[in-house]
């Protein structure tokens, strides 16, 4: 019989700001948004590695949560779905899926969104291949991912542009 | 700034009621977004009908704000595991749980002996059972289940439990099942197989038709099982209140249904039951029955009086299913030399898996639609369903229409072909006429088939194409039908099909109630729609609340296609009752007629002389102060279609809309692989509520149909799933995914709500045709299985050359250069 391990109280870097959370070092970066820190946007299909349905940001660089522990989330900066629209504005990747009907169930769409932020805010001038390759980890039954793609697309296009007309994100 | 120098807001009523609303951060009108791909002709007049928009609830969607089954977290909360049979069929010796209770956490256990009763979405095949008592049937089947303080704890537990088994011999495939000298998985007294289904139906004079064809075509086909894979596993959370009430959240597409079987299961009036459907995350057909998980967490809820979650894990999905039944058909169809059908005669074999589940409706619905499509004078069919010991099978988008598509309309090419006629050109000949009806006794109404095959024709130039492709470049077509809801309710009832109510606030929100589930085909957006248009107001104005039995009222749930049609209507009646009430107020305010009265753009105005109008708030309070509380309901009952035989029910519809595929792709003559360049397809949905809605279920439809012409298996070794994961159980990623490309057709239905019809479901049964004829084009041989694979091709290559298996003239593979050092 396995005893879960004592809980240790640890410091978070979530969404921006420090948050204290004691769990279970056994628990999954997953298990800890969703459970310990009530973040519920970032969701699960397989936690296994398998559907990127649970992609979040570290450091920038999409993660499958399911496949990381949290204890070695210290010193790192994480971002989810929660984290993507600042001061009550959409993240121009959120705006861009709802806008196209990129979000059918929505339960694969944090992962995409995950995704796909990393993708347009490091990389300018996307083509479909580039788009297509980003989120080939990302399973969506719904929307056979055309309009998925057609979202990233907008969102990279506006993001240019408005990283041209001299306004950042 | 002092506060004094704030402007000031009035409370008091605004005589002409304010209508200019505060501009939200993402205001409705400013989120149209491109114009369609495939902009379909609007009549004048509709503000909200067919514009492609944003789904009201994409907002929350992309925030992670919306609250699924397993995002419901309660206070106190136990979690449960469920313990599955580890091996196929095998007489239950005994379920040990001793050793799982003393484990600490653990709070509670039950068993099949807990509860006693059978039940079974279909009245007629009520032979599941909450955990399994003296039998099990499948790996995967529930055994008991286990809550604790914990998920890991649940879990661990769950694994102490000892059960003892006595191995049957497992029935695994068709041609088991059919024999006599195997146990029977239920037991049945009047056979000696294991045989769950036959339906035997002949329409019109089959033999005189055979007599008068030219030409008679016979094909065996064999449509491979597959499974929904919704991204969301199955969830629920129970909770029974110090008040005896019991509540469930539940991804389910099917609240009314799941409400009927919790309350005949768990012994408990209706009113003390209520079933909330959150949003599901994907359901395509597979939640659409009560699980056994579900009615066990009800069960520990109430027995240990704390709320209860129980989420599946990938692998107890994969064991939930209720996915597309593998079926093998016969195919018999009798043509003059023009092409024109004298007769079919299909049968079907229908690999049911363990249980009943809604496969006596699939059965029939392997004939059904058979003659929706095509003008079939003589008709007959047979269906055989059995049962296996593999995870039973169910309703999957298309539900048991869509194997039987694969056949006739591979066969439908392989006559055209024979007969030197132009596939599509065939198929316009033969297609049905509107407003006609069947030899089986189905009412067609709206019908754009002819309009779809010339639409995805025209834009694929298919005729052209076809006629010069080189080898390994094919072109294919096909076309099918489907449902706008079953004509029928699963239990026979004389209520209706939906219900909705409507409630106007002074403020000028307005609330629709339906029992509806969203799993994401985009009901809640369309019940907006409808209301908005129907009242002139912004589909932000609208707030749907629907899927709650204690506030909602019935609707059958998620399936069939049925919701625009039904649950469409049902709200249109609803909202139309509201917009009388409020026109008759406005118009003795404006001393106009009350017909000409008009609702648009938040205002509600004389016809003749728009510029004299109150504002949509105005006339609300003018009516509320009248009539009182502006509530009203609609109700939606299918007309009584059923042609009276037995089995009629099934098949009966409203109306059905109509699809056509045409496929492009390139296969590789030396490896076999497939390359789908394009898929086109062209939807008859009557009149497109959301243009937006319907391109993306179409094009989910064509994705989801491609998984399963290409790759979805159903494999088992010694009666176990063999790929139970979302990694061997391969589906489409963005790299394999074609483009897609929509085609609207409005035919705008009689019936259907400002004439809509369906697209949830139709517009995935021809693209496996579809590509099993641009692939027979390509190789000039006829594959008669799905899925189509590689392997497949080559052999077919090699049988239509006379040659050895491809895979034999392959170089012998060399061995790697050795690593360097
Ligand atoms: S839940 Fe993490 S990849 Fe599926
Ligand atoms: S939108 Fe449903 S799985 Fe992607």
């Amino acid at each position: 019989m396995t005893v879960a391990p004592p809980k240790v109280l640890t410091t978070l870097d979530v969404n921006g700001a420090p948050v204290q959370v004691a769990f279970h070092p056994n628990k999954t970066l997953l298990e800890v948004l969703r459970e310990d820190l009530g973040l519920t946007g970032t969701k699960h299909g397989c936690e296994m590695g398998h559907c990127g349905a649970c992609c979040v940001l570290v450091d920038e660089q999409p993660v499958l949560s399911c496949l990381a522990l949290a204890i070695e989330m210290t010193g790192h900066k994480i971002r989810t779905v929660e984290g993507l629209a600042t001061n009550g504005h959409l993240h121009p990747i959120q705006q861009a899926f709802a806008e196209c009907g990129a979000a059918q169930c929505g339960y694969c769409t944090p992962g995409f969104l995950m995704t796909g932020a990393a993708l347009v805010e490091q990389h300018g001038g996307l083509s479909e291949t580039e788009i297509r390759e980003a989120i080939a980890g990302n399973l969506c039954r719904c929307t056979g991912y055309t309009k998925i793609i057609e979202a990233i697309q907008l969102a990279a296009t506006r993001m240019e542009r408005a990283a041209s007309s001299g306004y950042s994100k | 700034m002092k506060e004094e120098e704030l402007p000031q807001v009035s409370t008091a009523t605004n005589p002409d009621g304010d209508a200019r609303l505060p501009t939200p951060a993402h205001d409705a009108s400013s989120v149209i977004r491109r114009a369609p791909q495939t902009p379909p002709d609007k009549p004048e007049g509709f503000h909200v009908v067919g514009k492609a928009m944003a789904k009201t609830d994409s907002f929350t969607r992309v925030t992670g704000q919306d609250k699924f089954a397993d995002d419901i977290f309660l206070p106190n909360m136990l979690y449960g595991k469920m313990v599955r049979s580890t091996v196929p069929h095998a007489v239950l010796k005994r379920v040990d749980a001793s050793a799982a209770r003393a484990l600490p956490g653990v709070v509670a256990v039950a068993t099949g002996a807990d509860i006693l009763v059978r039940y079974g979405i279909l009245p007629s095949s009520p032979d599941e059972m909450v955990m399994a008592l003296d039998k099990v049937r499948y790996v995967g089947d529930p055994i008991a289940c286990v809550v604790a303080d914990d998920e890991l704890t649940a879990e661990e537990a769950a694994e102490l439990v000892d059960v003892e088994y006595e191995a049957l011999p497992a029935i695994g495939t068709i041609d088991q099942a059919l024999r006599d000298d195997l146990p029977q998985i239920h037991e049945n007294p009047r056979r000696t197989n294991n045989i769950h289904k036959e339906a035997h139906l002949e329409f019109g004079d089959v033999e005189a038709g055979f007599a008068q064809a030219d030409r008679i075509f016979e094909d065996e086909y064999f449509f491979e099982g597959n499974t929904h894979a919704p991204i969301e596993q199955h969830a629920v959370v129970a909770q029974y209140g110090g008040d005896g009430k019991l509540t469930i959240w539940c991804s389910t597409q099917t609240p009314h249904y799941l409400h009927r079987i919790a309350c005949a299961v768990l012994g408990m009036p209706g009113s003390q039951v209520r079933i909330i459907a959150p949003p599901v995350g994907g359901g395509f057909g597979g939640k659409t029955e009560p699980f056994a998980h579900e009615l066990a967490a009800a069960y520990l809820a109430r027995k240990t009086g704390r709320p209860v979650k129980i989420a599946l894990n990938r692998q107890e999905v994969f064991y939930a299913h209720r996915g597309r039944h593998p079926v093998r058909f016969k195919l018999k169809t009798g043509v003059k030399n023009d092409g024109t059908i004298t007769a079919i005669h299909l049968q079907s074999w229908l690999d049911g898996g363990a249980y009943g589940s809604y496969g006596v409706a699939t059965t029939y619905y392997t004939g059904a639609l058979t003659t929706v499509t095509y003008k079939v004078p003589a008709y007959k069919f047979d269906g055989c369903r059995v049962f296996t010991n593999k995870p039973p099978c169910g309703p999957k988008r298309g539900h048991g229409t869509t194997q039987p598509r694969f056949a006739l309309e591979n066969q439908l090419d392989k006559i055209a072909d024979a007969l030197g006629l132009d596939a599509a050109e065939y198929r316009k000949q033969i297609a049905v006429d509107p407003y006609t009806s069947t030899v089986n006794g189905l009412r067609v109404t709206s019908c754009g088939l002819r309009e779809c095959i010339d639409a995805a024709c025209e834009r694929t130039q298919y005729k052209t194409k076809r006629a010069a492709m080189r080898r390994g470049k094919g072109i294919g077509i096909a076309a099918s039908a489907y449902l706008c809801g079953a004509g029928l309710p699963i239990y026979w009832n004389d209520m209706p099909q939906s219900g909705a109510m409507v409630k106007v606030d002074r403020g000028g929100g307005v609330t629709v109630f339906a029992g509806t589930s969203d799993c994401g085909q985009g009901s809640t957006h369309m019940l907006a729609a409808i209301v908005a248009e129907t009242l002139g107001i912004d589909v932000m104005d609208v707030s749907v609340c629907f899927g709650d039995t204690d506030l909602t009222p019935v609707d059958l749930g998620s399936y069939s296609s049925r919701v625009t049609f039904m649950a469409g209507n049902a709200a249109r009646e609803a909202a139309g009752k509201a917009r009388a009430l409020i026109a008759q107020a406005a118009a003795a305010k404006l001393g106009s007629a009350q017909e000409r009265i008009g609702f648009a753009g938040r205002r509600v105005y004389d016809l003749d002389e728009p510029s004299h109008a109150l504002t949509f708030i105005a006339a609300v309070q003018l009516a509320e102060a009248q009539f009182g509380t502006l509530a009203t309901v609609g109700s939606y009952w299918a007309p009584k279609l059923a042609a009276g035989y037995k089995g009629s029910g099934v098949g009966p519809s409203p109306a059905y809309s109509y699809s056509v595929a045409v496929a492009e792709v390139d296969v590789d003559l030396e490896t076999g692989a497939i390359q789908v360049e394009k898929i086109t397809l062209a939807h008859d949905v009557g009149r497109c509520i959301n243009a937006d809605s319907v391109e993306g279920q179409i094009e989910g439809g064509v994705y989801m149909g491609l998984g399963e012409a290409l790759m979805e298996e159903w494999p088992f070794r010694a009666g176990e799933h063999k790929i139970p994961n979302l990694l061997d159980y391969k589906t489409l990623t963005s790299l394999d995914a074609p483009p897609i490309e929509a085609i609207i057709i409005e035919t705008d239905d009689r019936e259907g709500p400002f004439g809509a019809k369906e697209a949830g479901q139709g517009p995935l049964n021809p693209v496996i045709p579809a590509i099993a004829n641009a692939v027979a084009d390509a190789i000039k041989a006829r594959i008669h299985s799905t899925p189509i694979t590689a392997e497949k091709i080559l052999k077919a290559l090699d049988a239509s050359s006379g040659s050895t298996l491809r895979l034999k003239k392959m170089p012998a593979s060399q061995p790697p250069p050795p690593v360097p050092a």
